[in-house]
């Protein structure tokens, strides 16, 4: 039975070392190649024609002018006449043509006659959504009538956050070529691997039938698992077109619309705590949309679910905007927002530091000493012991400096992933497998394994992932893809060098395989390191034919590689300019635990990456849309702001890497840093100004308002 | 985008002679940061576009001291900036500039351009026309999504507000904008080029569709104190909450002569008489900076959800005053 632990800490050559992505001098000098940079040959460009109401019925469409527009080879009616839109943007047609003007110009001749339908796009009011807001059922645990009788503090508040869009760098879109029985496609996917059965279970083509190559991806996020209805429209255009290649990536402003969203949350939460600043109670009133479908239940009270008095009560509405769909960390940012915001109010009310109320309830969460250690490494690092004050104390002049608290945990096990190793005769080795790197540095820790694993350099290694001629891996959602892919690749390298050993053990006095090792680019007796060869001549002993090993991550017995369950506090430093009510990061501190780092620099480029989203949402993202047309006002980069660089702070991370963390395994990192963010910030600027903004995004507007006693 | 002609004049009579008669025939292009954009989403869209980048004459910046300076109309934000000179003599231009944070802007942007571009409003934008007019044919910005929208002068139903970064400064300097038609060239006061337009099909500007704004001129700002202040919510490219740009003489510790002129408050760059008056006479500390600020806010018009703008007002003219003093 091949052994194939992590090597000790103190071992390790590449593994948990600072490697610079493998792929940045690529993307940074503009080499790298994205599914939008595909151009195979007599490429065709398409169009779409999209809804401009958010709530219609489609009566009919009329293509004549279209289909006899120069340069188009192929019309196709996405939406059926009849079918009601249910969403601003909803794709109606598509149109391909020989130029990406062309396109346009045709999709602007469809005659299209619509049925205007009431719309309901708001979802801020849960009394003014009438029967589009649907109750989940009341949620009861133990019992909190009399919890809040007997409360020595109660604090009630309200807490929202409105729709987050996805707007990745690169937008979703495909090239796909259907010609004849065969479809090639070139896709911007989270999931190389089952793209293919998503769009072959679309068009009723076999997967067997479709290829899929992808090197880069500009961005996911968790809105790039499927096919999509452009990737089957677009082959259905390319089909149609005599199989010509076709491209369709979605224009920034309908990508915002419907290309998937954070659903909003918002909640009145009542909290107690005993005399001795236990918590006793939780009790909330949630509603939340991510579009037609509603708005699940976000999981709170969060992290701290062993408070013993629970009530919830929910609501999903149903609202004519484009749907929700997964946003890194699916609900938990929003829930850690909810619950951290009320643990801080009541603190305030309390006369409390909320650090101190943190800590005093650690013992409600499921992992208590992870929970006291990294609020009390947070507080170091943001120097919370002298710099807190209490509400509004902390005032110079016009600028009004505070600090606040978010909390996170998220699984993070690895996936089902293949991978194969292939030694060659010559020394040289190739590892395959049909994973993706969303950018975060998938392709450099999977060959830091495999160079670990075979005692080789990085350039040993010629690894090979995003195509689906590769053994199958999971999509890249639910931070499961380190996890399983370095575990893949250590089983696969481990298993094919052991089939080099057993080539080369007889040139070594018939050494046993388990004695042997690959250190340092050589295979030589384990200590006895003179005993032994370089690794090329090791690989000469293979003759002519290669060896190959398959490696799979097992989710049901992953064999201590990789496991899940992370937990991470964030802190912010916040400065408010009292007057004008903007707010500035000043600081804001990460530790989070997630196992055996693999690489530090790659894992806190992704931390750094998280918090800045942090910022984004809790500073400056938001949709908005217009109650009375229906349609979104800011789906563009220009309103649907983003934070900048100068806008992002001092930001510092703390991985905590140790033995104890390292010897549990590899655990996903892509979620957990997204969540706690948003309630540190927000419970910072409400220690600085001294009042509650209720709703993110914190804006001038709403802090102005909130110290004005307006309502926005 | 539709299929457009285009001309590449090198000379203005060449550039001139291109423009049509209405604003469907023909748009001048200089940086393109606006008008491409407009033209992307369908917003406007010019059967010609014609390009001014090439005409030598509107990219020199000339002058200095009594003389004050002549800008040409296509010199770019970065330009701009990099006049030692003008940046000195003119503050309250180059922190308006300064505003202006993305390189990519101030490198394209021009001065002509950033007077001539079309608001930010996002009911315009998403081709809801220039007064925002709903299906019941009443505006949809009192009652709707009005947080970025005016809070002065929106009396006719036109709710946006200037884009322009340069504008309130070069009103508080009272700078005159050259405009050249077919016909010659007529002199404009920057504080009468910006309009407010009573019906959608109405510009923001005094220009004809055959006209081209070809040169500011500044007068000398000679014992002037100014200065620009923008609120912006972030450091990075953004656009101002409000601005003021605010020009003042003073003579014996008093001002006496005082222009105050508040940028993204108002459908023009808004002229505050009232926070000059609060100044004239008054030595220029944080107490009378910040009446003036007050001043300024008076008579301001908020809607439901830009009451806020009423504070920044107060603000930016407050801080404007204290900068332009140093």
């Amino acid at each position: 039975m091949a052994e194939y632990a992590w090597p000790k800490m103190s071992e390790r050559t590449l593994i948990g070392k600072r490697i610079s992505r493998l792929d940045g001098p690529q993307k940074s000098g503009g080499r790298a190649k994205y599914g939008s940079d595909a151009n195979p040959e007599r490429l065709l460009y398409a169009a779409i024609l999209t809804s401009p109401h958010s709530h219609a019925k489609l009566k009919s469409m009329d293509f004549t002018a279209a289909k006899a527009s120069p340069g188009v080879t192929a019309v196709v009616a996405v939406t059926e006449p009849g079918a009601e839109v249910q969403w601003e943007g909803a794709i109606l047609a598509a149109v391909a043509a020989e130029t990406e003007l062309q396109a346009r110009d045709a999709i602007r001749k469809i005659k299209v006659d619509w049925e205007i339908l009431p719309h309901l796009v708001k979802d801020d009011d849960v009394a003014a959504a009438g029967p589009s807001a649907k109750p989940a059922g009341e949620q009861v645990q133990g019992d909190p009538d009399e919890a809040k009788k007997s409360a020595a503090f109660t604090s009630s508040g309200f807490y929202g956050l409105p729709v987050l869009t996805h707007c990745c760098l690169e937008p979703h879109g495909q090239v796909v070529q259907w010609a004849g029985d065969q479809i090639t496609a070139w896709p911007s996917t989270q999931s190389v691997s089952n793209y293919a059965g998503d769009l072959g279970a679309q068009l009723s083509v076999p997967a067997t039938a479709i290829k899929v190559d992808m090197d880069h991806i500009g961005g996911g996020f968790g809105s790039k698992f499927q096919s999509d209805q452009w990737g089957a429209f677009c082959a259905q255009l390319s089909k149609e077109s005599g199989g010509r290649p076709v491209k369709l990536f979605l224009d920034r402003n309908i990508e915002l619309m419907i290309a998937g969203n954070r659903p909003s949350h918002y909640a009145k939460v009542t909290v107690a705590a005993d005399a001795s600043g236990k918590l006793t109670l939780w009790e909330s009133e949630s509603w939340s949309s991510g579009g037609i479908g509603g708005g699940n239940i976000p999981p709170i009270p969060y992290v701290f679910t062993k408070i013993p008095h629970q009530r919830k009560n929910h609501h999903a509405i149903a609202t004519n905007n484009g749907s929700q769909r997964a946003w890194r960390a699916p609900n938990h940012p929003q829930a850690s927002y909810l619950t951290c915001c009320a643990l801080d109010d009541l603190a305030a009310k309390m006369g409390k530091d909320p650090l101190e109320l943190f800590l005093s309830n650690v013992d409600l969460t499921t992992r208590e000493e992870a929970y006291r250690r990294q609020l009390g490494k947070a507080a170091k690092m943001i120097d919370w012991s002298s710099k807190w004050k209490g509400r509004g104390k902390n005032r110079q002049g016009h600028i009004a400096r505070g600090l606040g608290i978010g909390i996170n945990t998220w699984g993070g096990a690895g996936h089902d992933s293949t991978v194969k190793a292939r030694i060659h005769p010559d020394g040289t080795v190739e590892v395959e497998c049909g994973t993706q790197d969303l950018g975060v540095g998938t392709r450099t820790v999977m060959t830091q394994v495999a160079g670990e694993t075979l005692g080789l350099p990085m350039d040993g290694i010629r690894l090979k992932i995003g195509s689906n001629a590769f053994p199958p891996s999971g999509a890249s959602g639910g931070s499961t893809t380190v996890g399983a892919v370095t575990s893949a690749t250590r089983i696969a390298c481990t298993d094919a060098l052991n089939l080099l050993y057993e080539k080369v053990s007889p040139s070594l006095d018939n050494t046993p395989v388990e004695n042997l090792e690959a250190r340092g680019g050589r295979v030589q007796v384990k200590g006895n390191p003179s005993k032994g060869m370089s690794w090329r001549d090791a690989c000469k002993k293979l003759g002519v034919a290669a060896v190959e090993a398959q490696g799979r991550n097992n989710p049901r017995n992953p064999r201590g590689l990789n496991t899940g369950g992370v937990a991470g506090v964030q802190m912010a430093e916040v400065s408010v300019d009292m007057e004008t009510g903007v707010v500035s990061m000043e600081k804001m501190v990460a530790v989070q635990d997630f196992g055996l780092v693999m690489n530090p620099k790659t894992a806190e480029s992704q931390i750094f990456g998280a918090m800045i989203m942090n910022i984004c949402g809790s500073l400056f993202e938001e949709r908005v849309v217009d109650a009375v047309t229906g349609r979104m006002l800011n789906a563009e980069l220009e309103f649907y702001k983003l934070a900048g660089a100068p806008d992002i702070g001092e930001l510092v991370v703390d991985m905590e890497i140790d033995e104890e963390n390292d010897s549990r395994g590899v655990i996903g990192l892509g979620e957990p840093p997204t969540v706690g963010g948003l309630a540190a910030i927000g419970n910072a600027v409400t220690n600085a100004i001294g009042v509650r903004v209720p709703m993110v995004p914190l804006t001038p507007r709403r802090v102005l308002d909130a110290l004005s006693g307006r309502n926005s | 985008m539709e299929a457009f002609a285009y001309a590449n004049p090198s000379s203005l009579q060449e550039a001139i002679a291109s423009l049509g008669s209405s604003w469907d025939e023909a748009a001048v292009l200089a940086g393109g940061t606006d008008l491409i954009s407009l033209m992307k989403q369908y917003v406007y869209t010019p059967k010609k576009v014609v390009n001014i980048k090439g005409i030598r004459e509107l990219k020199t910046i000339t002058g200095g001291g009594d003389k004050g300076f002549r800008i040409g109309a296509a010199v770019t934000v970065d330009e701009l900036m990099k006049s030692r000179t003008l940046s000195a003599e003119f503050p309250a231009l180059l922190l308006a500039a300064r505003g202006i944070t993305s390189p990519q802007m101030r490198n394209m942007g021009t001065v002509g351009g950033d007077l001539c571009q079309r608001p930010r409003c996002w009911y315009y934008r998403n081709g809801l026309g220039l007064l925002a007019t709903g299906p019941d044919g009443k505006s949809l910005v009192p009652g709707g999504e009005n947080q970025y929208h005016a809070i002065f002068g929106h009396e006719n139903r036109a709710y946006f507000v200037s884009a322009s970064s340069f504008g309130p400064a070069l009103v508080s300097y009272d700078a005159t904008l050259k405009v050249t038609s077919p016909t010659g060239s007529r002199d404009v006061k920057a504080a009468d080029f910006f309009l407010v337009p009573k019906t959608a099909d109405e510009r923001e500007v005094d220009l004809k569709p055959n006209e081209i704004v070809t040169e500011i001129v500044l007068p000398s700002s000679r014992g002037l104190k100014s200065a620009t202040y923008e609120v912006r919510q972030k450091e990075a490219f953004d656009w101002p909450l409000v601005t003021a740009s605010v020009a003042l003489r003073i003579s014996g510790g008093k001002v006496s002569e005082a222009k105050v002129t508040l940028g993204h408050v108002a459908p023009k760059p808004w002229v505050s008489d009232a926070a000059a008056k609060a100044l004239i006479g008054q030595s220029v500390n944080e107490q009378t900076a910040e009446a003036a600020g007050a001043a300024a806010a008076q008579g301001a018009s908020p809607l439901s959800q830009n009451a806020y703008k009423v504070q920044l007002v107060k603000v930016a003219v407050k801080r404007a005053i204290l900068v332009a003093i140093g």
